[in-house]
């Protein structure tokens, strides 16, 4: 294969991108796409082509595949970043606003872990997972749960510092947070963890990652192949990054720590 | 959330701090007193607040069942009579308000967290004096699964509201049930009737504990002990219903009797109440055995549903075991980093949008959607008339304004001010006011208004020499406004924020 590309070349790479920019087409609705996803996967030379058009872009190429189209991440400082800042509520005071980031973080991670229960689910390509709002926010809350079974048993005292907020387990302030409140009008209050929840899955089935299956639980959604690509390839490194950084995690076996859960009190 | 944390370790110190949990349990309701001489809405003082507080806690516990509680308008109806009793001549609608206000503050509603945080101090390992935050709450608010939102009393309120701290459920149970019996035996109706309605909390408690460990199941089956644990739980609670359900017939068909047979209409009615309680028990009780059978069955199916799996295929992160309960650990300031590289890499990409003008011209023109159709309807705001905010009366103004009125001669601020003092002391400020207001004139806004003078102030160093104000003693004068205003402006413009004239005010 030479290295001579066409203006042709270019723009069909181009127009992968641009496929993976519209998260909710998909190459088996699409002739054109499909067309192109099969040449990436055939044309080695068309693929690194395509990886420069997005990296030019400020785009990385996670997986091109028939199931999960383009799958595209943003690089650091590119216009196609999401930030947190724009996401979560504003808050005047600086601690505040980090809780609520923290928050909303959390509730992604538990979407996630929750759509991928397993780790082999996450590693198998057909799996299809299932997620709801009250779902969702029950893992979190049930972990939390077996965090202040664990505190309670390890130790003394650990109720958080008064004078030291951003001490405080993360845990705690999720548990704190309400997971429903009244509202006048009768909607979910936004700023509750199903609120939140709620607010995140919808964002996510926005962007492709989860579909809507129907409304019980307080809404609930299947994942997409896209969805598993995002969290296994990215997502998921990322977050182990930091918290192996951080020195709080170590690398496990294959069998995973979900099973090591044994509460004694409730 | 719990007050035994840590019960193991040295004496004294630990027993403090549980007193100073149970006793800023209570401070809600005390607050609730403290604050009713303050609403702006009705004179509170009549009404008993903790006891209305209290009130409200035993009737969101006693509509605990095992799925949903009573939600907020329920809860409203039941106390408006407890409410009326403490104030049978004030209107009902106030009597709604009161249940209300009580109901929001014992939720906490205006904070972020609806609940409560109290600051106590303890001695750490190392002899250390440190403050540490007790976060509690009394009614939670949660989601039914048909999306409506229902109350729940938390093991704190109930704690509280037994005012058995650190009991175990099971002897209190049994306490509670000798003291019944030895009452109904010596006669005395009203305790009987406090300690049936007791043996009732045990019982919602009872259920609540069946009702998270089943929950537990449902979500993972693993968490909870299947094997020892809750099977010696069930087999406890079985026990209890069935000498409950012994003991409680028993009851009944003695109180039934007594009802019968009193003639004293008091003692009657009483034993009428005490026959509703039990009845209310028995049913709880055969709920709870239902609930009791199918705990078995429900294992059963969660275990078939959550099938353990094969090895992975693939080696990947356990994203609950490796990210999320790690990061749960985490203090706030460190999980800050993998919760947001989590978010930044797993919501995939924004698409900036770009607008373009075919789509913002039908975007510019489409009707406002209907919000009818969306959110039902819209409630009418009720809108309390506007309160008196005119500080001077006409009269005062229009004084003002005879003095203010210098075409001619430009006057002295002490001259006019003396002026109006003869007159009354409230012109005299309006006067200051009015002429602290023309040191620096929105001649530009008079103009827009089309008025045809507007007031000049002019300082030249004299101090104003008043028993009242201080400041300046401005020079005024009223000066013709033309399109071109340049009359005006001399004055303004030489204004230099002189901080003496602030004082005016």
């Amino acid at each position: 294969m030479s290295a001579a590309y066409t203006t042709a070349d270019t723009e069909a790479a181009a127009r992968l991108v641009a496929f993976g920019m519209r998260p909710k087409q998909l190459p088996g609705r699409d002739v054109v796409y499909a067309e192109l996803v099969r040449r990436y996967g055939e044309d080695s030379a068309f693929k690194q082509l395509t990886h420069s058009v997005a990296a030019g872009l400020g785009l990385l190429v996670l997986e091109v595949s028939m199931q999960a189209g383009a799958v595209l991440a943003a690089t650091d400082e590119s216009v196609f970043e999401i930030k947190m800042d724009s996401y979560a509520r504003q808050s005047k005071i600086r601690e505040r606003r980090d809780t609520e980031k923290v928050l909303h973080g959390l509730i992604h991670l538990a979407t996630a872990a929750l759509g991928f229960p397993r780790p082999d689910d996450l590693a198998n390509d057909t799996y299809i997972g299932r997620v709801s709002v009250e779902q969702v926010d029950g893992v979190v809350r049930e972990a939390c749960r077996i965090l202040d079974e664990r505190a309670a048993r390890a130790e003394a005292n650990n109720d958080p510092l008064a004078d030291a907020p951003e001490l405080e387990q993360a845990w705690r302030a999720y548990a704190r947070r309400p997971a429903a409140a009244a509202t006048k009008d009768g909607r979910l209050a936004a700023d509750t963890t199903r609120g939140m929840v709620a607010r995140a899955l919808r964002f996510l089935a926005d962007q492709g990652f989860l579909v809507p299956v129907s409304g019980e639980q307080g809404g609930t959604y299947r994942t997409t192949p896209r969805y598993q690509v995002q969290v296994r390839e990215l997502a998921a490194d990322a977050a182990f990054d930091e918290l192996l950084e951080l020195g709080v995690v170590s690398v496990a076996d294959g069998g995973g720590t979900l099973r090591a859960t044994a509460p004694e009190t409730l | 959330m719990r007050d035994d944390e840590g019960a193991g370790t040295s004496g004294p110190d630990e027993a403090l701090a549980r007193r100073l949990k149970a006793l800023a349990c209570t401070a809600p309701l005390h607050d609730l007193d403290a604050r009713k001489a303050k609403l702006d809405w009705a004179d509170a003082t009549v009404y008993q607040m903790a006891e209305i507080a209290l009130h409200t806690i035993d009737q969101v516990t006693i509509a605990m069942d095992f799925d949903t509680g009573a939600d907020h308008q329920q809860v409203v109806n039941r106390l408006l009579p407890f409410i009326a009793a403490q104030a049978p001549h004030r209107p009902a609608t106030e009597h709604t308000r009161v249940a209300r206000w009580v109901l929001d503050n014992l939720i906490n509603v205006g904070t972020t967290d609806r609940g409560f945080r109290r600051v106590y101090g303890s001695v750490d390992g190392e002899g250390r004096y440190r403050r540490r935050a007790f976060d509690f709450k009394l009614l939670v608010e949660l989601a039914a699964p048909d999306g409506e939102v229902y109350l729940r009393a938390t093991d704190e309120a109930i704690n509280v509201l037994v005012g058995a701290l650190d009991t175990d459920v099971e002897s209190a149970q049994i306490a509670a049930e000798v003291k019944l019996e030895n009452l109904i035996n010596r006669g005395r109706l009203a305790d009987a009737k406090l300690a049936a309605e007791q043996a009732r909390y045990r019982t919602v408690q009872y259920g609540e504990t069946l009702r998270a460990k089943l929950e537990a199941t449902r979500r993972d089956v693993r968490s909870v002990d299947w094997e020892r644990e809750v099977p010696e739980l069930l087999d406890a609670a079985l026990t209890h219903i069935e000498s409950r359900f012994r003991a409680e017939t028993a009851i009944l068909k003695n109180i039934t009797a007594s009802r019968d047979e009193a003639t004293d209409p008091d003692r009657k009615r009483r034993a009428a109440e005490l026959v509703d309680i039990v009845g209310d028990c028995v049913r709880r009780h055969t709920q709870l055995q239902s609930r009791l059978q199918a705990a078995g069955a429900v294992f059963r199916a969660e275990q078939d549903r959550q099938q353990f799996s094969g090895p992975p295929q693939r080696a990947t992160i356990d994203v609950f075991g490796q990210l999320l309960v790690p990061t749960l650990g985490l203090p706030l300031a460190d999980a800050l980093r993998p919760a947001s590289a989590f978010f930044h890499a797993g919501t995939g990409i924004g698409v900036p949008t770009v607008p373009s003008l075919s789509a913002l011209v039908s975007l510019l023109l489409r009707p406002a959607p209907e919000r009818d159709k969306v959110v039902g309807e819209v409630p009418d705001p009720e809108l309390m008339p506007a309160e008196e905010t005119d500080r001077y009366s006409d009269e005062q103004w229009r004084l003002a304004d005879e003095l203010l009125d210098l075409p001619e001669v430009p006057r002295r601020l002490s001259g006019l001010l003396a002026e109006a003092r003869r007159s009354d002391p409230g012109v005299a400020r309006l006067v200051a006011l009015r002429a602290l207001h023309a040191y620096g004139p929105e001649v530009g806004a008079a103009v827009r208004q089309g008025e045809r003078r507007v007031l000049l102030a002019f300082d030249d160093g004299t101090a104003l020499d008043d028993p009242e104000f201080g400041g300046a003693d401005l020079l005024l004068q009223s000066a013709a406004v033309t399109s071109t205003d340049s009359s005006g402006s001399g004055g303004s413009a030489g204004g230099t924020g002189n901080p003496e004239s602030e004082e005016v005010a």
